[in-house]
């Protein structure tokens, strides 16, 4: 079977990553979240999979063979249970397969208004960071210097020359 | 093969202080050249432009070389090593993708043979290079509090970074043990400074800073140097320094932007490439005149490599905090810095306080650790994920052992066919008894911080991997690679001035002692114009 030209990723490849990334990440609907396997989403991901196409064909293959084939088939429990073993265990190939699921979910729209962010690039508005309890340094403040100057010796003598030795 | 004209100095690389070099020389009103191997990086390029700002950190603006794979990058192979390298080759080198921590080295930092009994002491001390950090700081612009009684006076020229929601809480929790905290010093602006906006919080700051608040050395040094007569080449990679019968270096070979082999001699050749780039050219520069490598009589080019374990603790509280839209770091201790043999072992860590991370790094980070789930319980774990995130970093000092050392790789070579270095590296036992220390200090931090989930990472695989030690100073040149003032004890007219120089590492980031010591062997080689060579 022949890889899509522009996603590298087959048809059944497709198919795999949509069904195991929807497992990954269902929709919730009470939170107002999508699934990672709703479509804009699945195009983010194959979008984006540049060099991570390699890892991310080992891990579909590695999960479709953990499951024997029979992933569809599984209910959300099973799913699951999968799902976890695997990237338990699962090495690099796992680790780089998260990180392109999870890099596309956390940047769309939906998701970011439903945590509560703001969709869009940090810059150029920036954020505001308060400036936080600056009384507490008080407590620090009126300490001794307590960093080791070389320049006393322990016998109270000068030991540091401010140069070259 | 093609020649260039002559100049009176060239420099190899462009970053933290092969900049500061070229400026301080520029007064001098020699001719100057800096090749560097990369880029200019243009801040509309950064990723913070886009929506994709936290993938671009795995791939172009990795700090890892290897899979950040541009083609003005170099492969390192650091298979045989818990920690790997991080690096940036464009102008400004790591100063494009570092934290912006500014701590300065401690002075017991250059005496630890006299006051610890381990390692060797530097052959100068802090009070040399003092001056030279209260410049850096004015150059490279410092924010940060006066007063702090855990570190030497110094003067930051714009108030600190904002304690925030998660400094506060940090500063709450050192408080109720009774532990030392400061706000840290920083190069992040906080006000204008000299051309560069203030820090409006775009988030974490280590791939690029588009608001240009960052201080690196394309915005800082470089402008000031290229304005006073100093030339910048980019995408100019060095394969070999060259020398002559006298054992003189001669200059470099080169490949230009379009590959074409380039001559460029010198009167004098200064490297900074830092602490594994140095190292490599130095071992490819050898040469039936030098069979061991340039500079090598010693045997050491390439040993003591030292690259500051880092464990990193996290854990989240009830509470949300600033998470990832502030400056990464918020403060700092030094309650654990100074030797206390009765934690059963030499020298000492600073804790660095984080902030949280963007949303896709948070769920990476939890899902990596095991406390965010797949499945239908994901988005609630998540909630109590984002924005509740407290960390600390325990910065480590490894001392030099010359079995952590760096080697020219036998296969693995560059798009231009040079051999690519390789690294070998343990952490000693003296190193992992501190980093337990620190890591229990952390836990009981984060726990007094109410902090719940508390883990530890030992070695991240993006932890800084700071690269020191390669060509050590020091006044034997049995024992060392260059002098008391970067010069090469064997090629009178080779200096080095990046980490590889350090002879310990303290357990700070390096960049502003890189820095003043660049300026500091800079202010040397002006004061003995007449007599460099001698």
């Amino acid at each position: 079977m022949g890889n899509d030209a522009d996603t590298g990723l087959s048809a059944a490849e497709l198919g795999a990553l949509r069904a195991i990334a929807g497992a990954m990440i269902p929709a919730d609907g009470g939170l107002g979240m999508p699934g990672a396997d709703d479509p804009g989403i699945q195009a983010d991901i194959v979008r984006s999979l540049g060099r991570d196409l390699v890892p991310v064909r080992a891990a579909l293959a590695a999960i479709m063979t953990t499951a024997a084939g029979g992933f569809a088939a599984m209910d959300p429990d099973g799913r699951e249970a999968l799902i976890e073993r695997w990237f338990a265990g699962g090495g690099e190939p796992a680790a780089t397969f998260a990180r392109v699921i999870l890099g596309a979910y956390y940047r769309d729209d939906r998701v970011l208004l439903a945590v509560g962010m703001e969709p869009r690039a940090p810059f150029p508005k920036g954020y505001a960071l308060d400036q936080g309890d600056w009384s507490l340094l008080d407590a620090v403040r009126g300490r001794q210097a307590f960093w080791r100057d070389d320049r006393i010796g322990a016998a109270g003598t000068a030991t540091g020359t401010g140069g070259e030795r | 093969m093609a020649d260039n004209e002559r100049v009176d100095v060239l420099i190899v690389g462009s970053g933290a202080s092969g900049a500061a070099v070229a400026w301080s020389l520029a007064d001098t009103r020699m001719r100057i050249l800096c090749l560097e191997q990369g880029d200019w990086v243009k801040s509309s390029e950064l990723p913070s432009n886009g929506r994709d700002w936290e993938a671009r950190r795995h791939t172009d603006f990795d700090i890892s070389p290897n899979r950040r794979g541009r083609d003005t990058d170099y492969p390192v192979n650091d298979d045989n090593s818990p920690m790997k390298v991080a690096n940036f080759n464009g102008v400004g080198g790591g100063t494009v993708i570092y934290t912006a921590h500014w701590p300065r080295m401690h002075p017991s930092d250059f005496r630890v043979k006299s006051l610890d009994g381990v390692a060797d002491d530097w052959p100068l001390d802090y009070w040399a290079l003092e001056r030279f950090y209260e410049e850096n700081d004015r150059m490279m612009g410092v924010s940060g509090l006066a007063g702090d009684p855990g570190v030497p006076p110094r003067h930051p020229p714009m108030p600190p970074v904002p304690l925030g929601k998660t400094g506060t809480r940090y500063a709450q929790a050192m408080n109720r043990l009774g532990w030392h905290w400061w706000p840290s010093d920083t190069t992040i602006a906080t006000t204008p400074y000299e051309g560069r906006a203030p820090c409006i919080n775009l988030g974490h700051c280590t791939p690029g800073c588009a608001q240009g608040a960052k201080a690196s050395t394309d915005l800082t040094y470089w402008p000031l140097a290229i304005r006073a007569g100093v030339e910048l080449r980019t995408r100019c990679r060095v394969r070999e320094i060259t020398t002559n019968e006298l054992g003189m270096a001669t200059g470099a070979i080169y490949y230009d932007a379009d590959g074409q082999e380039r001559f460029q001699p010198a009167e004098i050749v200064i490297l900074a490439c830092n602490g594994i780039g140095t190292p490599r050219l130095l071992l490819n520069s050898a040469s039936a005149r030098f069979p061991d490598g340039l500079a090598n009589s010693s045997g050491l080019v390439g040993r003591n490599l030292m690259l500051h374990p880092w464990p990193i603790v996290s854990g989240h509280v009830a509470d949300a905090l600033d998470g990832g839209r502030a400056p990464m770091n918020t403060m700092w201790s030094k309650q654990f810095y100074e030797t206390d043999t009765s934690r059963g072992f030499v020298r000492g860590y600073t804790l660095q306080f984080g902030r949280g991370t963007g949303p896709a790094s948070e769920a990476i980070a939890g899902a990596a650790s095991g406390r965010l789930p797949w499945g239908r319980a994901h988005h609630r774990a998540y909630r109590k994920l984002l924005d509740h995130r407290v960390g600390i970093g325990v910065a480590c000092e490894d001392l030099p052992e010359e079995h952590n050392r760096v080697t020219l790789d036998p296969v693995l070579k560059d798009s231009h066919g040079i051999p690519a270095p390789k690294i070998d590296y343990a952490i000693s036992e003296n190193t992992r008894l501190m980093m337990e220390h620190g890591i229990a200090r952390a836990e009981e931090i984060l726990a007094a911080a109410g902090a719940t989930g508390i883990q530890a990472s030992r070695t991240v695989l993006n932890s800084p991997g700071h690269l020191l030690g390669t060509a050590r100073m020091g006044n034997d040149p049995a024992r060392s690679v260059v002098n008391g003032w970067g010069r090469s004890h064997d090629v009178k007219n080779l200096f080095i001035v990046d980490g590889s120089i350090w002879v310990t590492s303290g357990g700070v980031n390096p960049t502003s002692t890189i820095q003043a010591l660049a300026l500091y062997i800079a202010d040397q080689m002006k004061r003995r114009l007449a007599n460099l060579f001698d």
